[in-house]
C-alpha cells in the first residue's frame, strides 16, 4: 500500500489541540503515523489548504427501503441532476435523494470518511445493507429501530431491562446493526390504528406503555449492553408548534443514567435533529410560532450527558423521510404532495413526502434560524454535530452550505436581509439575530469529526489525525489566513476537497474521483449477553405466529450484504 | 391427517421412486415463483443431497418449479441457432463472446427482464447495461410499470403482508384473481390467518372483490362488486364520494349507488383496511390513472381509520429489480442509459415501444420470457436482431432468439436476495447443486462484464 505525506497544511485536530498549526500528516499501510516515520511515501502539497482528518456523519438517510422510496417516486429529483459517469467514476443522479453511486461520491468530495444510516427498520435490513454495499468508498454502519418494536414494549412494560437489552443484542445481530435508534416512541405503533403519541406521557394503544417509559428503558438497556453509541432519539411531535416542552421532556430522561461502554463515550441520550424539536408557539404563523432553542440549549448545556445534531433546514425543494409515519401523514395534509407510507409489522413503519423549503414564507426561514441557532448556542461544540438530517431538513450536498452560516456572521446577515423574506419576523421571533458568534475551523472539526466520532464510540478509529488512527485525511482548498473575505470560498471548499485519503488509499486527487474505494466497510456491533430462555422463547414464539417471515429467513447473513464487515465485539456477559 | 403422516406418506411414494434413498429435509425454504414469496417451504432431498423428491407448503405453481429443475431432458449448456434453424451446442466461453460482441456493436441494445434472478445477477446487470450504454427494462414493463407510475403521481401508503395479517379486518382485491395467480396469499397473509389483533382469521374479516368476471376469489367474498368492464376508474371515484358522503347517480359502472355506499361504509367502519390490485387494473383501459385512483381512496380513508394499498408484484423478484435500479440509478424501469445518464420516460423508454418504433439493435433478455408476454409484433423484431436469451428454460424468447444460456435456477441452485411484493427482501436458499459445469446468470453477467471491459479498453 502507497505511503502518503500531506505538507504544510493548516492542520486543524481537536483531539491533539492542534489548531491551524502548518505541519504535515502521514499515513502509512492505512493508518495515520508520525511524518517522520514515512520515508519513501508520495507526497501531497497542502500548503495554503486546511487538512483535517476525515468527516464523520452521525445521522443522514442515505441507504434503505425509504430512501429508495424516495427515490423511485421522485423522477423529478433527477432532472437537471446527473452526472456523466467518466473514468472510474459511475453515472450519478439525484438531489435530494441521490443514488447510492453519487451519494459515495458526495461524501467523498465533502472529505467525508464514514456515515451513520440513521434509520433501519429491522425486516428490511438486508435492503440497507445492499445499498450500503453499492454506496462506494465511505464506511457506514446503519441503526435499527427499536422505539415502536413490540418485544421492546412488552419487556418495558414489565420493567424488564434485561430482557430488553438480550433482545436488543439479538437483533442488533440479526441484522448487522450498529446501535439503538428510536423514532417518535410509541407513535409509530399507534399510527398503525392512524394515531399517534404526542407527549412522553401518552399511551400506547393495547401495549399500554409511554414514551417516556421506552426512551428510559432504552437507555437502560444501552448502558447495559455497554454499547458503542448511545440511545439515539427521534422524540415525539417533531415539527409541532410548540412541542419544545415535550423535547425538554424528553431529554431529561437522561438525567440519573450513567454512560457505561469502553469507547470514551460520555453521553446516554443523543437527540437526533434538534431544530426540529425547539419550536414554540401554537401556529407556523410568525404572530404566533417562536424559536425556542435558547431554552432547550440552556438545559443541554447544564447537562454532560446528551449530545445532538442540529437537523439544519437549507430552504430547498427536497424528500422528507422518517420512520415517524403518523408526522409524514401529518405533512402531506399540509403540503398536499405525494405521500408514501410503509408499517412494518411487529417493527416501525415509515413515511415520505417531498417538501419544499421555501425562502419566501416565514416558516422555513424561522426553521432555518433555530437550526443554525442551536450549533450557535452550544457550550461545548463536542455536543453538537451538523447535520441536516439529510434530506430531511436539506439535501446531503448542503453540509458545506451549513458550515459556512455557522461560520460567518455576514453569511447570516445576508440571508436575513436579501435572501429570506420575512428576514425582520425571523428577527423578531427567533434569536438568530443576536447572535454574532462564528464557529470556528477548530470547532468545526469538532462538531464533524471529533464530536460524532466520539459519540459513536469511534474515537478509536475516527476523527482525529492521532497515530494509530484510520488512514483518513481530507484536505480543503481553504486558505485560513487569506480566505476569509468572502463566506462562498467556505462552501466551495468544503464541497471540493483537494485530496480525500479514505483508509490509506487516495480517492480524491487533486479534486478529482480516481478511485471508488477498495475496502470500503460495513460496521456492526456484535454485544455478547448471557443465555436468556424467556427472550429466546419469546422470539421463536413471534415468528411462529406473527411474523411472515420464519425466523430462519430473518437473519442478514452472506457476503453479498457484507463483503467487508468490520464488527464490534462488545462482552455484556458480566 | 396430522401433517408429519402426510410427509411420511409422501415420502414413501418419493421412496418408491428412489428405492433405497432416505430423505433429507431442507427447510425455510424460499419459493422463487411469484412475488408472494413464501419463506417456509420444506424441501425433501434423496440421500446424495442432489435430487429434489417432494416440496412441502408450496402451492402447486412453486412446487412445480423445484420438480421442473429436475428435469432430465434439461438443457445444461449455451446453444447457438445455426443458419438452418437447428441449434449447436457451443461453450459458455464461447456464448461470453457472442453476447460481449454482441452488447459493444450494438447501437442501443435493449437488455431486457430482470424479474426472475437475485438482486447481485441484477446488480451486476445495471452495471453491463451502463457500461455498453442500454435501455434496461424490466417485467413493469408490461405489468405494475402503470403502478410505478401512479405512485410517481400521487405516493403509496402501504404496509408490509403482516401488518395486513395482524391487523386488517377489511381486505379489497379489486382486479386481481389471488386464488389462481397468488394462490398461498389469502393463507399466508391476507384472509385466513391468526394475527395479534385479528384473532379470529377470516371471521375477523371483510372480503371485497372488484372483478367483472366470477373468479375463485370472488366466489369468497362477502361483496363481490361486478362491475362493468373497463369501467374501474368510475368505479373507484364513486367511492371516494360514497366516503365523503356526497350524492351518487343511481348506478356506477353497472353498480347500484346503494352497493357502494355499503362497501364504502364498509370500509370506514373498519379499524384497518388495505386494498391488493393486481393487473385488472393496472394494464386495462385507464392504467395508472386506475392507480392513481385507487391511491387516492386509500389516503382518503386515511382520514377516518387505518388504510393500506398494496400491489400484486407478479414475478418472485420483480420488485428487487426496480429497487436496484432505483439505488443505482434512481428509476424503478424503462431506463435509458445510452447518454452516459440514466433517463426514465415510459412510453418512449420502454421496451415495447423501443422495439415496435426500431430504436434498439440487440435484445439481452434475461429472467423474463417476453416470447410469450409481449404483443407478436415486438416478439418478431426480437427474432430479426442479434439476441440472446439467458433462461434456465426452454421459452418462446429463447427460441426466437440467435444464442439461448442456460443457467442455474435461482433459488433452487443458487441463493441470492428476492424482494416480495411488499418489498420485504428475502434471502432464497439454494437447494441442491445446479448440473456440473452450469454457469448461475450472475456468473454469466460477471464473464460478460469482464470481457465487455477488455474489449472497451482495447478498442
Amino acid at each position: 500500500m502507497t505511503d502518503y505525506i500531506i505538507r504544510n497544511g493548516f492542520v486543524y485536530d481537536p483531539v491533539l489541540g492542534i489548531n491551524g498549526d502548518i505541519m504535515d500528516v502521514a499515513v502509512r499501510d492505512g493508518k495515520i503515523v508520525d511524518a517522520g516515520d514515512v520515508t519513501k511515501a508520495t507526497e501531497i502539497d497542502a500548503s495554503g489548504m486546511t487538512v483535517m482528518a476525515a468527516a464523520v456523519d452521525i445521522h443522514a438517510h442515505v441507504a434503505g427501503p425509504k430512501v429508495n422510496v424516495g427515490r423511485n417516486f421522485r423522477p423529478e429529483d433527477k432532472l437537471f441532476n446527473c452526472n456523466v459517469g467518466s473514468g472510474v467514476k459511475r453515472m450519478e443522479a439525484g438531489f435530494s435523494v441521490p443514488t447510492t453511486i453519487r451519494t459515495g461520491y458526495l461524501y467523498a468530495r465533502m472529505g467525508f470518511g464514514f456515515s451513520m444510516e440513521a434509520a433501519m427498520p429491522p425486516l428490511y435490513a438486508r435492503h440497507t445493507h445492499e445499498e450500503i454495499v453499492d454506496t462506494p468508498i465511505i464506511d457506514q454502519g446503519a441503526l435499527p429501530v427499536f422505539g415502536n418494536n413490540w418485544f421492546v414494549l412488552e419487556y418495558i412494560k414489565e420493567n424488564e431491562v434485561e430482557n430488553t437489552a438480550a433482545y436488543i443484542a439479538w437483533l442488533l445481530a440479526q441484522t448487522k446493526g450498529y446501535g439503538v435508534k428510536c423514532v417518535n416512541p410509541g407513535g409509530t405503533e399507534s399510527w398503525g390504528w392512524g394515531m399517534n403519541c404526542e407527549t412522553v406521557d401518552d399511551v400506547v394503544p393495547y401495549f399500554d406503555v409511554t414514551p417516556r417509559q421506552i426512551v428510559d428503558g432504552l437507555i437502560a438497556a444501552n448502558e447495559m449492553l455497554g454499547l458503542p453509541h448511545c440511545m439515539h432519539v427521534h422524540g415525539n411531535s417533531l415539527g409541532e408548534p410548540g412541542n419544545y416542552g415535550v423535547t425538554l421532556d424528553t431529554l431529561k430522561i437522561a438525567e440519573g443514567h450513567k454512560p457505561n461502554n469502553e469507547f470514551g463515550r460520555e453521553s446516554v441520550l443523543h437527540h437526533t435533529h434538534l431544530q426540529f424539536h425547539c419550536y414554540g408557539g401554537e401556529s407556523y404563523a410568525s404572530k404566533s410560532f417562536e424559536s425556542k432553542s435558547k431554552e432547550v440549549m440552556d438545559y443541554v448545556n447544564s447537562t454532560d450527558n446528551i449530545t445532538f445534531d442540529l437537523g439544519v433546514v437549507t430552504l430547498d425543494e427536497t424528500t422528507t423521510m422518517t420512520a415517524d409515519g403518523p408526522f409524514e401523514f401529518h405533512l402531506s395534509h399540509m403540503n398536499s404532495l405525494k405521500w408514501a407510507n410503509t408499517d412494518v409489522e411487529l417493527e416501525t413503519g415509515s413515511g415520505i413526502v417531498p417538501f419544499i423549503y421555501n425562502p419566501k414564507t416565514f416558516i422555513a426561514g424561522a426553521q432555518w434560524a433555530v437550526g443554525l441557532e442551536l450549533g450557535l448556542l452550544v457550550k461545548d461544540p463536542m455536543k453538537a454535530y451538523v447535520t441536516t438530517d439529510a434530506p430531511n431538513a436539506g439535501p446531503l450536498m448542503r453540509y458545506p452550505r451549513v458550515y459556512k452560516w455557522l461560520m460567518s456572521a455576514k453569511a447570516r446577515e445576508d440571508m436575513l436581509n436579501n435572501v429570506l423574506k420575512y428576514g425582520d419576523s425571523i428577527r423578531a421571533r427567533c434569536y438568530i439575530g443576536e447572535l454574532d458568534r462564528e464557529i470556528s475551523l477548530y470547532e468545526l472539526a469538532m462538531m464533524t469529526r471529533a464530536g460524532p466520532a466520539k459519540t459513536l464510540g469511534l474515537g478509536h478509529m475516527f476523527g482525529s489525525l492521532k497515530a494509530g488512527l484510520e488512514g483518513d485525511v481530507a484536505v480543503y482548498p481553504y486558505n485560513p489566513e487569506s480566505d476569509t473575505d468572502d463566506p462562498e470560498k467556505i462552501e466551495y471548499a468544503f464541497g471540493n476537497c483537494a485530496t480525500l485519503i479514505k483508509g490509506g488509499e487516495l480517492i480524491i486527487k487533486e479534486g478529482e474521483v480516481v478511485s471508488n474505494g477498495r475496502q470500503k466497510r460495513t460496521f456492526w456491533v456484535n454485544a455478547k449477553t448471557n443465555e436468556n430462555p424467556v427472550v429466546e422463547r419469546d422470539i421463536s414464539e413471534k415468528f411462529k405466529r406473527y411474523y411472515t417471515v420464519t425466523q430462519n429467513n430473518y437473519t442478514v447473513e452472506g457476503h453479498h450484504y457484507m463483503p467487508n464487515p468490520y464488527v464490534i465485539e462488545v462482552d455484556a456477559t458480566k | 391427517m396430522s401433517r408429519s403422516w402426510m410427509r411420511l406418506r409422501s415420502l414413501r411414494r418419493s421412496a418408491y421412486r428412489q428405492v433405497g434413498n432416505l430423505a433429507k429435509i431442507v427447510t425455510d425454504v424460499v419459493c422463487p415463483f411469484c412475488g408472494t414469496l413464501c419463506d417456509d417451504l420444506e424441501v425433501a432431498l434423496d440421500d446424495s443431497g442432489e435430487k429434489i423428491l417432494e416440496v412441502y407448503n408450496a402451492c402447486a405453481i412453486g412446487a412445480a418449479k423445484f420438480l421442473h429443475s429436475q428435469a432430465e431432458d434439461r438443457l445444461t449448456r449455451p446453444q447457438m441457432k445455426q443458419e438452418d434453424g437447428s441449434w449447436k451446442e457451443v461453450t459458455y466461453d464461447e456464448a461470453v463472446e457472442y453476447t460481449a460482441q454482441m452488447l459493444i456493436d450494438a447501437k442501443k441494445p435493449l437488455m431486457y427482464g430482470w424479474s426472475s434472478t437475485s438482486c447481485s445477477a441484477q446488480s451486476v446487470g445495471s452495471e453491463l447495461g451502463e457500461v455498453v450504454g442500454a435501455c434496461m427494462d424490466n417485467t413493469a414493463t408490461v405489468c405494475h410499470g402503470s403502478s410505478l407510475i401512479a405512485v410517481q403521481d400521487v405516493g403509496i401508503p402501504s404496509a408490509t403482508l403482516g401488518e395486513i395479517a395482524n391487523r386488517a379486518d377489511r381486505v379489497v382485491f379489486w382486479g386481481c384473481n389471488p386464488a389462481h395467480a397468488h394462490p398461498r396469499h389469502m393463507s399466508r397473509y391476507s384472509i385466513f390467518p391468526r394475527g395479534f389483533f385479528t384473532g379470529k382469521g377470516s371471521k375477523s374479516r371483510k372480503m371485497v372483490v372488484v372483478d367483472p368476471r366470477r373468479t375463485d376469489t370472488a366466489k369468497m367474498a362477502d361483496i363481490h362488486l361486478q362491475l362493468e368492464q373497463g369501467h374501474d376508474y368510475e368505479l373507484l371515484s364513486a367511492i371516494r364520494v360514497a366516503i365523503r358522503g356526497e350524492k351518487l347517480p343511481k348506478t356506477v359502472a353497472g353498480i347500484p349507488a346503494e352497493t357502494i355506499y355499503e362497501v364504502a361504509e364498509t370500509l370506514k367502519s373498519g379499524r384497518f383496511a388495505v386494498i391488493f390490485f393486481g393487473m385488472g387494473v393496472t394494464q386495462s383501459l385507464g392504467k395508472n390513472h386506475n392507480i392513481d385512483i385507487a391511491i387516492a381512496v386509500t389516503r382518503d380513508l386515511n382520514d377516518y381509520t387505518k388504510a393500506a394499498i398494496i400491489p400484486m408484484r407478479g414475478h418472485y423478484n420483480v420488485t428487487g429489480s426496480g429497487q436496484v435500479w432505483g439505488w443505482q440509478f434512481g428509476f424503478p424501469f424503462c431506463l435509458d442509459l445510452s447518454r452516459g445518464f440514466a433517463r426514465y420516460n415510459p412510453g418512449d423508454s420502454s421496451s415495447n415501444d423501443l422495439l415496435i418504433r426500431d430504436e434498439v439493435d440487440a435484445a439481452f433478455v434475461l429472467g423474463s420470457d417476453p416470447g410469450a408476454h409481449f404483443p407478436v409484433g415486438s416478439v418478431r423484431k426480437i427474432a430479426q436482431m442479434p439476441s440472446v436469451c439467458i433462461d434456465p428454460h426452454i421459452t418462446p424468447t429463447s427460441a426466437v432468439s440467435k444464442l439461448h444460456v442456460p443457467v442455474a435456477f435461482v433459488g433452487v441452485e443458487v441463493g441470492g436476495c428476492a424482494y416480495r411484493m411488499d418489498n420485504v427482501p428475502i434471502e432464497t436458499r439454494k437447494v441442491v447443486e445446479p448440473p456440473e459445469g452450469m454457469l448461475t446468470d450472475e456468473e454469466f453477467l460477471t464473464m460478460v462484464l469482464k470481457r465487455v471491459k477488455e474489449m472497451k479498453g482495447a478498442a
